[in-house]
């Protein structure tokens, strides 16, 4: 054996690692595997070209193909020249535009809710920047930005009020899904450790309000919101529409974060908690310190995953008359001026949803992958 | 009870369900006394000294932690948690947290203590028990023996008057038992009240100003550690020593 080999680590086999080995590994370790590949490969070759096509190279933006502006669906090129023409008509999201972001938020007002888009990128940048200078103070503004967005929103404090029927498409799709994922956050937890509490009148009604609710569909919920949560406030007292399917919402949502972070709860040994008490800790400061942190660090797939549920189930509202991002899609699409152009409204409505929910899995992923190396620190 | 007493129980009783874990248990601690409790598995040891800092809850009898008794009174638990500090077989440190947040916790948060100052008092305790470099560390990267030592350092922190070990060198590899064992002699140099559940009888003999042996939730026989080694009463210590002196 000569000297140098003895130093030299010899390379991996060049067909292991690289793009060939991962291809190798990945896409054709098996016959099995190959075929599914392929199958695969062929149907992506079917599907890209034909809707890159469709929704860019033939598609109608805002001029169809005689060079005319399209004011309404008889001028898109598909259905002015239905043999030759075949892309999409994206003129109804571009002159809706506004509609689907805004609703029927005033024009003169609109500022205001320019502003809480902007704040809520703002609030969300603390959560998904670490190193960030000043990040503690920003968090504090990530947890005020619920309160500060609905007085942008609705008005008061000198600003003109905005009644929320007013609100519509991507903000009520939003306002529902974010304040519904924040507000059933801090609820769900205290749901989950009420459930566990030692008291059992805290524990029973803990746990029959989670079991009632989880075995409600949010339909019903939405409606009990709509029709029966006016009986039961004080006679004078109006609750807002929207308010009230926040609360559905919001109720609906806790009732399954409680039971991810009871999950959660369960996974942490007895020995934290009894060393948290015997070092003098109170229960909430034990809570809060010790049990918590680690009962929703291995619980961030699941709440990431209800939280995603739920922002789609927010779409049901247009049931009980609240125009989401997908309420305003069908109302253009119930306007004769645009009637048949469902698969554009679709297509979009679909696509927005998709980033945002795509984003929030992606960021799911992001905090696993910076929570392992504390969990696996924690290992015995 | 006796007057310069810090821990008493007496008449204590506890059952889990059915089955009585302690009957009639008699303890009487003096200030900078150190007890070793030892007793086969099951023989209620735990569950004895977790009674006195009320992580278990006694049925019948009392017990008094430097004067002051334990009941269902949350403000008495806190007082008496404040004036013990328990160390565990399985360390229980908190893993999400450094070494240096494990032992500051307390002192922050339940004594109001500015951060710096805590941080200061953290390096004095893990000066104490030796790993001060480990300051930043996470649990999971320390030995076990390093570990129980942070533990160590976590309850010293609080500046308890009372220490309670429960069988802390258990779950440790033969190599690291000394320097834990090492750490608990000085702290009981220092004058360091402390009851000991062990089957570290070398431990025993060195440090132990008396030794209780327990038997089916009953304390069977109480002596100094020569008469206890040597000439103990009762069969069942007898029996009991000749087990585990002979492994
Ligand atoms: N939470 C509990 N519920 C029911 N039984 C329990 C509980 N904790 C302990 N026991 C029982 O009480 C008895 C005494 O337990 P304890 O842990 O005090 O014994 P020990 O002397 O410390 O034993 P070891 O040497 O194994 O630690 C055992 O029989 C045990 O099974
Ligand atoms: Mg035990």
């Amino acid at each position: 054996m000569n000297l140098e080999n003895q130093f030299n680590t010899r390379k991996p086999p060049v067909a292991t690692t690289g793009l060939i080995g991962w291809l190798r590994i990945n896409l054709f370790s098996s016959w099995f595997n190959t075929a599914v590949t392929l199958l695969v490969l062929y149907f992506l070759y079917q599907i890209i070209p034909w809707f890159l096509d469709w929704s860019i190279l033939s598609a109608d933006f805002t001029h169809n193909y005689k060079g005319e502006k399209i004011i309404d669906r008889t001028f898109c090129s598909r259905v002015a020249n239905p043999e030759e023409y075949h892309g999409a008509c994206w003129s109804i999201i571009i002159v809706r535009f506004y509609q689907f972001i805004y609703g029927f938020y005033p024009v003169d007002q609109v500022w205001r809710a320019n502003l809480t888009y902007f704040l809520l990128a703002v609030a969300l940048i603390p959560l998904l920047v670490e190193n960030l200078p000043y990040r503690r103070h920003l968090i504090k503004f990530t947890i005020v930005f619920p309160i500060i967005a609905f007085v942008l929103l609705y008005g008061g404090f000198g600003f003109e009020i905005v009644p929320t029927n007013k609100w519509g498409g991507l903000l009520v799709t939003l306002v529902l899904g974010v304040f519904g994922i924040a507000l059933a956050f801090p609820l769900g937890i205290i749901l989950a450790l009420g459930r566990r509490s030692k008291l059992p009148v805290i524990s029973m009604v803990c746990t029959l309000f989670i079991e009632f609710i989880r075995g409600v569909p949010l339909i019903t919920l939405l409606f009990f919101g709509m029709v029966m949560l006016p009986l039961f406030l004080p006679e004078g007292i109006n609750m807002d529409g929207l308010v009230r399917v926040l609360v559905a919402v919001t109720l609906f949502q806790a009732a399954y974060m409680a039971e991810v972070i009871r999950g959660g709860l369960q996974a942490i040994p007895q020995g934290q908690f009894e060393a948290a008490q015997s070092v003098g800790l109170s229960y909430w400061q034990m809570n809060r310190k010790i049990i918590l942190p680690q009962a929703i660090r291995i619980t961030i797939p699941s709440i990431v995953n209800t939280s995603i549920g739920l922002f789609k189930d927010t779409t049901l509202v247009i049931i009980i008359g609240l125009l989401d991002l997908l309420g305003i899609g069908r109302g253009a699409l119930s306007d004769a001026t645009w009637m048949g152009l469902s698969n554009e409204v679709y297509v979009f409505v679909a696509i927005v949803f998709f980033i945002f929910t795509f984003s929030m899995s992606r960021y799911s992923l992001y905090l696993e992958k910076k929570l392992k190396t504390g969990i696996n620190m924690g290992a015995d | 009870m006796s007057e310069d007493s810090i821990i008493s129980l007496s008449n204590v009783n506890k059952w889990f369900g059915d089955f009585q874990v302690l009957q009639d248990v008699n303890l009487e601690v003096k200030r900078k006394e150190r007890i070793v409790v030892c007793g086969p598995s099951g023989s209620g040891k735990s569950t004895m000294i977790r009674c006195i800092n009320r992580l278990e809850e006694h049925q019948e009898g009392t017990i008094i932690v430097d004067g002051i008794e334990l009941t269902g009174n949350l403000k008495n638990i806190d007082s008496v948690r404040r004036e013990v500090g328990m160390v565990f077989q399985q360390f229980n440190l908190f893993p999400h947290l450094s070494v240096k947040e494990n032992i500051t916790l307390a002192p922050i948060w339940v004594k109001r203590m500015p951060k710096a100052e805590a941080e200061e008092l953290a390096m004095q305790q893990l000066e104490i028990v030796k790993i001060p470099e480990q300051a930043n560390k996470y649990p999971g990267q320390l030995s076990g023996g390093q570990q129980q030592r942070v533990a160590i350092a976590r309850s010293l922190a609080m500046k308890p008057n009372i220490m309670l070990f429960d069988e802390p060198t258990s779950a440790l590899d033969p190599e690291m038992i000394k320097e834990v064992l090492d750490v608990m002699v000085e702290l009981a140099e220092a004058g360091m009240t402390m009851i000991v559940v062990t089957h570290e009888m070398g431990f025993a003999k060195t440090v132990a100003n008396r030794m209780v042996f327990m038997d089916e939730g009953r304390i069977v026989e109480e002596a100094a550690p020569e008469k206890f080694f040597n000439n103990p009463e009762s069969d069942r210590t007898k029996l009991f020593l000749s087990q585990i002196l002979n492994h």
